[in-house]
């Protein structure tokens, strides 16, 4: 494991090494959030790169990394902890047949650590086990009383399990929350975090996330692929495309042999940035058309200036 | 907007000190200045901000004010109040002092409520009906939503809430705030200790064995518990709707009151949410809030639109987990239904149930002419009167029992 960053410029390195491109804002709130060990709550549209972070941290920081799904009705057994009901009954079991009815002593025993399954919670703060970051992606589709159960989690990095004790981490887990938005996740749980809104990137980022994620794709294509993207963001849609679109589109487009953006090309592969069927009847045909015309200009623009320095 | 007046170069006001001391002040200055303009900060925010900019370069202008932001605000929606405070402030620490910035944030501390209602009218009423009031709970500060900033033009158009006296909605107010709404419950994946319930819980079975020494009598078990679904009411406030928007105001206050998971709109010609607003248990003072910051009340419609910004801005913030729609409106469209039919469907393919209440039904042979009924018709699954209490209980009971099977669910269970 390699020790924290100490700067904010050694966290803009530490993430740019993992090929994770993010503007000094991100790069500030993720330092702080290190720092202050404080857990980091990540809010924004999807695919946006979210929950990347929380893999770029584990990687660049070499902590295990510990990830939580969230989804409706998630609940302590499946996100903390469980107790391993067979055993437990087979060792009351063992201890009848002994004659040992001494009760204190039985609960002594079936009450312990051999006797507790770790779920994903429970295992990152587990103090046995190497630090952790620890993932708790998409906490909107969880429901509220799910929330109730991350706030002592949040707090001190600990977890108390009724029947045994508290098990708090040797090392602050790194903590990374993620929600999209279809639920306004309570004031406790942000009180608690960094916040921070992971907004589109310019067009300069995209371009920059494209040259890392997308390797080998012509620079020409590319800027025209961001250009149009990024015009496509202006408009009026029901969903607009993510960074992660942009990533699939540009290599689908390179997929199909394409060097440059032409109109038949992007009427056939829309559906790679447009995932609702309004959406792509709105931009199909003339629409493409005037925003590929408008971000060829964009991407010339770009490329003279290049020149240019 | 700012008098001239010598400033403090930024160096040298945000560089540390030997102490520490001045930062710290101005950190406690500037969570005034936050607080006044309604954003809710409390000592946690300015000790973490101390913290926060103690672990970043501050004379990077770009690295506080995203530290200061991530510990100080925890929703979008206080970022640009944040943002200019945070321009206008570090730049003039004595800026909170100022009058002229105190007027820049006008708007926002315009929306605070005052918390009597205009004496006269308390007066008036208390003449004319002596009952018990309620105490009013005084210290509970309501929490002022900054994001509607209502622009000068429109508060003037703000509608006077005295119009709506005791005399005008009278008795039906008092039985509208005992309305209670009971949606069909919705199964959810958690359970509850039940003696009878259908699911083993092993782990209570086993602490109680131990009690008894080990020995296994008495299996626990649980239940799935039930809960009503979220609900997301959108309610027309134009002319023609005006006097029943004012009394299902009533309504919507007791239900979102009454549950969680309510989420209250108003539309005319533009969309806003009311839900904080309504939230405040006196009603008086709900009303009250709700006046200053909706802009259009008894203008024009605009469904479509108002429709179309609902589905872009809040569907997917609030539709989530099988919500009921309410939509209230006469269906009269000032555009000339001009994209209600795409955005009636998007709606309804959003939510699990969409039920229409229309007032203008309660005339016996209504039938759907304007373009905007026809429109909107094909895409609800309950289309109900609302103008008499008979047809607010009616809904009520409607909404007790399981929604109807669409359409679509319908054709697919019979191929």
């Amino acid at each position: 494991m390699s020790s924290l960053p100490r700067s904010v410029a050694e966290t803009a390195r530490l993430l740019a090494d993992q090929g994770y491109i993010a503007d000094l804002e991100l790069s500030t709130t993720i330092h702080l959030a290190l720092a202050m060990r404080r857990p980091l709550f990540l809010e924004g549209e999807p695919g946006t790169g979210k929950t990347e972070i929380a893999k770029v941290l584990s990687a660049g920081l070499d902590r295990r990394l510990v990830r939580l799904q969230c989804y409706d009705g998630l609940d302590l057994s499946a996100a903390a902890y469980e107790w391993d009901h067979a055993r437990q009954l087979v060792a009351i079991r063992v201890a009848e047949a002994a004659g040992d009815t001494d009760r204190g002593a039985l609960s002594r025993d079936i009450y312990t650590r051999e006797f507790l399954q770790a779920r994903p919670l429970l295992s990152a703060i587990d103090p046995d086990l190497p630090p952790s970051v620890l993932l708790i992606d998409e906490l909107d589709r969880a429901d509220e009383p799910f929330e109730a159960f991350l706030l002592e989690l949040l707090a001190d990095f600990q977890i108390t399990v009724p029947e045994y004790g508290t098990i708090k981490a040797a090392t602050a887990p790194v903590v990374v929350i993620t929600s999209n938005r279809t639920r306004e996740v309570h004031d406790a749980i942000r009180r608690r975090c960094l916040y921070h809104w992971v907004g589109y990137p310019d067009a300069q980022r995209e371009r920059a996330i494209l040259a890392v994620k997308a390797p080998g794709i012509a620079a020409s294509l590319s800027a025209q692929v961001v250009a149009f993207v990024q015009r496509l963001r202006a408009e009026d849609l029901f969903k607009l495309p993510g960074v992660a679109e942009t990533i699939d589109w540009v290599n689908a487009l390179s997929y199909l042999d394409q060097h440059e953006l032409a109109p038949g090309a992007v009427d056939d592969t829309l559906g790679v940035l447009l995932k609702y069927q309004d959406d792509i009847a709105k931009i199909r045909g003339a629409e493409a058309a005037r925003i590929l015309a408008e971000a060829k200009g964009d991407a010339l623009a770009v490329a003279r200036a290049a020149d240019a320095a | 907007m700012i008098p001239p007046r010598p400033r403090v170069p930024v160096a040298e006001e945000t560089a540390p000190d030997a102490t520490g001391g001045r930062l710290a002040t101005n950190v406690m200055r500037f969570a005034r200045l936050l607080r006044r303009a309604g954003l809710p900060v409390g000592p946690a925010e300015v000790i973490a901000a101390q913290q926060a900019l103690a672990a970043v370069d501050i004379t990077s202008r770009t690295q506080m004010r995203t530290a200061l932001r991530a510990v100080m605000i925890h929703r979008r929606e206080h970022q640009d109040v944040f943002d200019q405070a945070f321009t206008l402030f570090w730049r003039d620490p004595n800026a909170g002092q100022h009058a002229a910035v105190m007027a820049l944030f006008e708007g926002q501390k315009e929306k605070k409520p005052e918390r009597a209602p205009p004496a006269s009218r308390r007066v008036s009423e208390a003449m004319a009906a002596p009952r018990e009031r309620k105490p009013r709970p005084e210290d509970e500060a309501p929490r002022v939503d900054t994001v509607m900033t209502v622009s000068e033009r429109e508060r003037l158009q703000t509608m006077d809430f005295e119009a709506m006296s005791a005399a005008e909605v009278g008795a039906a107010k008092e039985h509208i705030r005992r309305l209670r709404l009971p949606l069909d419950l919705r199964r959810t994946r958690r359970s509850r200790p039940d003696p009878a319930g259908p699911i083993v819980d092993l782990r209570a079975t086993i602490r109680a064995s131990l009690r008894r020494g080990g020995a296994l009598l008495d299996i626990a078990s649980r239940r799935k518990t039930t809960r009503p679904p979220p609900l997301v009411v959108l309610c027309d406030i134009s002319g023609s709707m005006s006097r029943y928007a004012q009394i299902l105001l009533h309504f919507l206050h007791a239900v979102t009151n009454d549950r969680d998971r309510v989420s209250v709109f108003l539309f005319g010609t533009r969309l806003t949410n009311i839900t904080r607003q309504l939230r405040h248990r006196d009603p008086e003072v709900a009303f009250q809030m709700v006046a200053h910051i909706v802009p259009d009340w008894s203008g024009g419609t605009r469904i479509g639109e108002a429709l179309a910004e609902f589905n872009r801005h809040w569907a997917k913030r609030v539709l989530a987990q099988g919500a009921v729609v309410l939509l209230i409106t006469d269906g009269l469209d000032r555009e000339g239904a001009k994209g209600l039919a795409e955005n009636m469907d998007r709606l309804h393919r959003s939510c699990r149930r969409l039920i229409w209440l229309n007032p203008l039904l309660r005339w016996t042979g209504f039938e759907p002419k304007s373009q905007g009924i026809r429109a909107m018709l094909p895409h609800v699954d309950e289309f109900r009167p609302v103008h008499n209490l008979a047809s607010l209980r009616e809904l009520i009971e409607s909404l007790s029992r399981p929604g109807p099977t669409r359409p679509a669910e319908r054709e697919r269970m019979a191929a």
